[in-house]
């Protein structure tokens, strides 16, 4: 088998807004694959036309080189963006509710393990944080011991710390050789955990490929940011583009040691300057024109 | 202070005024429940109290003991009381004791019937009796023959079928629609579970819940009371078992497809309130216009509250109570399948 999911010309409409347009693409067992894109670009609709929780409007889905039957839902786990957990139950009676739907089930202790969710296990559902409400809902989502795991933007709305909590469990599933589709609006979470992305945007996917082959052919030069206050009139004179950000000037090269070398000599303070290389969402803004997260 | 408070309440109330199932409802609610009310108890007919006569005796027709005759035409112009022709008094009897009528009378012999138990009975009995200061003749009262059913006893399995309808209703309507509307019908909507399981799960959840308790209180309230069954306990538990899945099954039916807590709120109310008032939980339809009591034939509780009243107070058997077990039966299964085949697991988008 060489793909674990193909998904061929997929449409989705809603009365008169086409939410995913024509998109295809092709999943390898094993990999973590990314949807990325702003809000409102179509990454839900598309994970939950595959889910098979809307119907699709045109295209072909296969599952293990066949359409999907009925088997799907015993071999898929899902974690939904959001989704309120049953009321009344403790963490431990959710999990073991969920494990009960399914007639294949992960081994109880290594779910609560992989999830870290020891400490919570008799705590009403009520009463958990947004992370531990995260990382249950993930839980509930390996309940199966799925061969194909749909994440939908788990890291929203939580705070730094929970979020890399989160992406350590996630590359711990990862190793365990699952196939993963997350979607998410924060590239440094795709660069982290993808193997493949395909960014969307309107319904389309723009680009696709491993994070690093996109930069590579997409956003390769480096970033000069610089907060000092400088006369703009030095910058004219510089061998790259610049433009004003909302604290200074961000300045983009192929040549590093050229621009540098020019900076100085146009006697612009450097005392405040970072420079990194281009990512995702410069990938991002430079195909579409627009921020990832608006 | 005012103006965190102007605008916590201008906040408030734009919220209350754009939701606008919750509006309409709370606007429409008063005038459907005024309106019902209109119809079935009209200020002509609006009755307090129902008193029997037995037509035998038709006033007109009468030649003996006229004084009896003008006591009770004196008693007849009193207003806010429906006088309910009975041609014997072996069926007057049979209302009476069941507390449908509040007293018994027969204008020809001077005689009266009144269960001790009724407080509705001692009433029209005082009222009764004040008609003497119109002369003579002085009415006899008599015993009720037989047994005689305590009016709490009568009063006990509509108490029981009401709490049955309302934890029922809305004990599964309402959950299904909060489920529905946060997303944990959609959660379970990707696990191998199917309709018919989630919707079995609901039912049979909710009918141990049902009928733990009915068993409670009804143990209790034997206790404490020392109620009687004067049926059989299996019959009583069939009708309380086929009361609650019936109306278990209607409040599925309700929540098939809405997401909204307000709507499905209001039609609940809509079917429990009617059910309240014409299932003879409180009050009997004795001598109510027809189409009152027509209508209340469709409801699953008048035919529960039935045929458990039949069990519990006259001992009524399976053959007895057949029509209304089976009349439940068809009802849940025509609620159960019509909520089926509407049910969506989600909101729609």
């Amino acid at each position: 088998m060489k793909y674990i999911l193909e998904i061929k010309n997929l449409v989705k409409d809603y009365s008169e807004v086409r939410a995913v347009d024509d998109i295809s693409f092709a999943i390898e067992p094993g990999i973590c694959f990314g949807l990325l894109g702003p809000n409102g670009a179509g990454k839900t609709t598309t994970i939950e036309v595959i889910e098979g929780i809307l119907n699709k409007t045109g295209g072909e889905i296969l599952y293990k080189e066949k359409p999907r039957l009925a088997g799907f839902k015993e071999e898929a786990g899902i974690q939904f963006q959001n989704t309120e957990l049953p009321q009344y139950l403790t963490v431990r009676e959710t999990l073991v509710m969920f494990r009960k739907l399914y007639s294949r089930k992960a081994d109880m202790d290594e779910l609560i393990a992989i999830c870290r969710l020891e400490e919570i296990l008799d705590r009403d559902n009520r009463k958990i944080s947004g992370g531990q409400k995260q990382r249950l809902l993930l839980a509930m989502a390996l309940a199966n011991d799925p061969e194909l795991l749909f994440l939908d933007e788990p890291t929203t709305g939580l705070d730094p710390q929970a979020r890399h909590h989160l992406w350590n469990i996630v590359k711990d599933i990862k190793s365990r050789n699952k196939t993963i589709i997350l979607t998410t609006h924060y590239m440094e979470e795709a660069q982290l955990l993808c193997d493949r992305i395909a960014i969307m945007d309107t319904g389309k996917i723009i680009a696709m490929g491993s994070p690093s082959e996109l930069l590579k052919e997409h956003a390769n030069r480096t970033i000069i940011v610089i907060r000092n206050d400088i006369n703009e009139e030095n910058l004219g004179s510089l061998p790259c583009r610049y433009f004003k950000i909302h604290d200074g000037y961000e300045i983009q090269t192929d040549n590093l040691n050229t621009c540098l070398q020019a900076l100085m000599k146009s006697n612009v303070d450097l005392s405040d300057i970072t420079v990194r290389s281009q990512n995702l969402e410069d990938l991002f803004l430079k195909l579409t024109g627009k921020e990832l997260r608006t | 202070m005012i103006r965190r408070l102007c605008a916590l309440i201008s906040s408030r109330t734009k919220e209350f005024y754009r939701d606008r199932s919750a509006l309409g409802w709370n606007l429409l609610f008063p005038f459907m429940v005024i309106f019902g009310f209109s119809l079935i108890f009209n200020q002509d007919k609006q009755v307090l109290y129902k008193v029997g006569v037995l037509k035998e005796t038709s006033v007109k027709s009468l030649s003996a003991e006229p004084e009896f005759a003008r006591r009770y035409e004196h008693f007849r112009k009193t207003r806010f009381i429906e006088f309910v022709d009975f041609n014997s008094l072996e069926r007057g009897m049979n209302r009476l004791e069941h507390h449908r009528i509040d007293f018994l009378v027969n204008p020809e012999k001077g005689e009266y019937w009144v269960s001790k138990t009724s407080p509705k009975g001692y009433i029209v009995e005082r009222l009764f009796q004040s008609s003497a200061e119109i002369g003579p003749g002085h009415y006899t009262r008599r015993d009720i023959t037989g047994r005689e059913i305590p009016y709490v006893e009568w009063l006990f399995p509509g108490i029981l079928g009401m709490n049955i309808m309302f934890s029922s209703l809305f004990g599964v309507g309402y959950v299904v629609v909060r489920y529905r509307k946060n997303g944990v019908l959609k959660r379970f909507s990707v696990t191998p579970v199917r309709t018919f399981e989630f919707l079995t799960a609901q039912i049979v959840s909710r009918m141990a819940v049902i009928l733990l308790t009915t068993f409670i209180v009804y143990a209790g309230c034997a206790l404490i009371y020392g109620f009687q069954c004067r049926g059989s306990y299996l019959n009583l538990f069939l009708s309380f078992a086929l009361g609650g899945f019936s109306m278990v099954s209607l409040g599925l039916l309700v929540a098939a497809r809405s997401s909204s807590e307000e709507f499905a709120g209001g039609i609940l109310n809509i079917i429990s309130w009617p059910m309240m008032f014409l299932s003879e939980v409180w009050f009997s339809l004795e001598g109510a216009h027809p189409w009152v009591t027509s209508f209340s034939k469709i409801l699953p509780l008048t035919h529960m509250i039935d045929s458990s009243r039949m069990i519990m107070n006259d001992g009524a058997g399976l053959l007895e109570v057949r029509e209304h077990f089976i009349t439940l039966a068809a009802m849940s299964i025509i609620f159960i399948t019509l909520g089926s085949l509407m049910f969506k697991w989600q909101k729609d988008s």
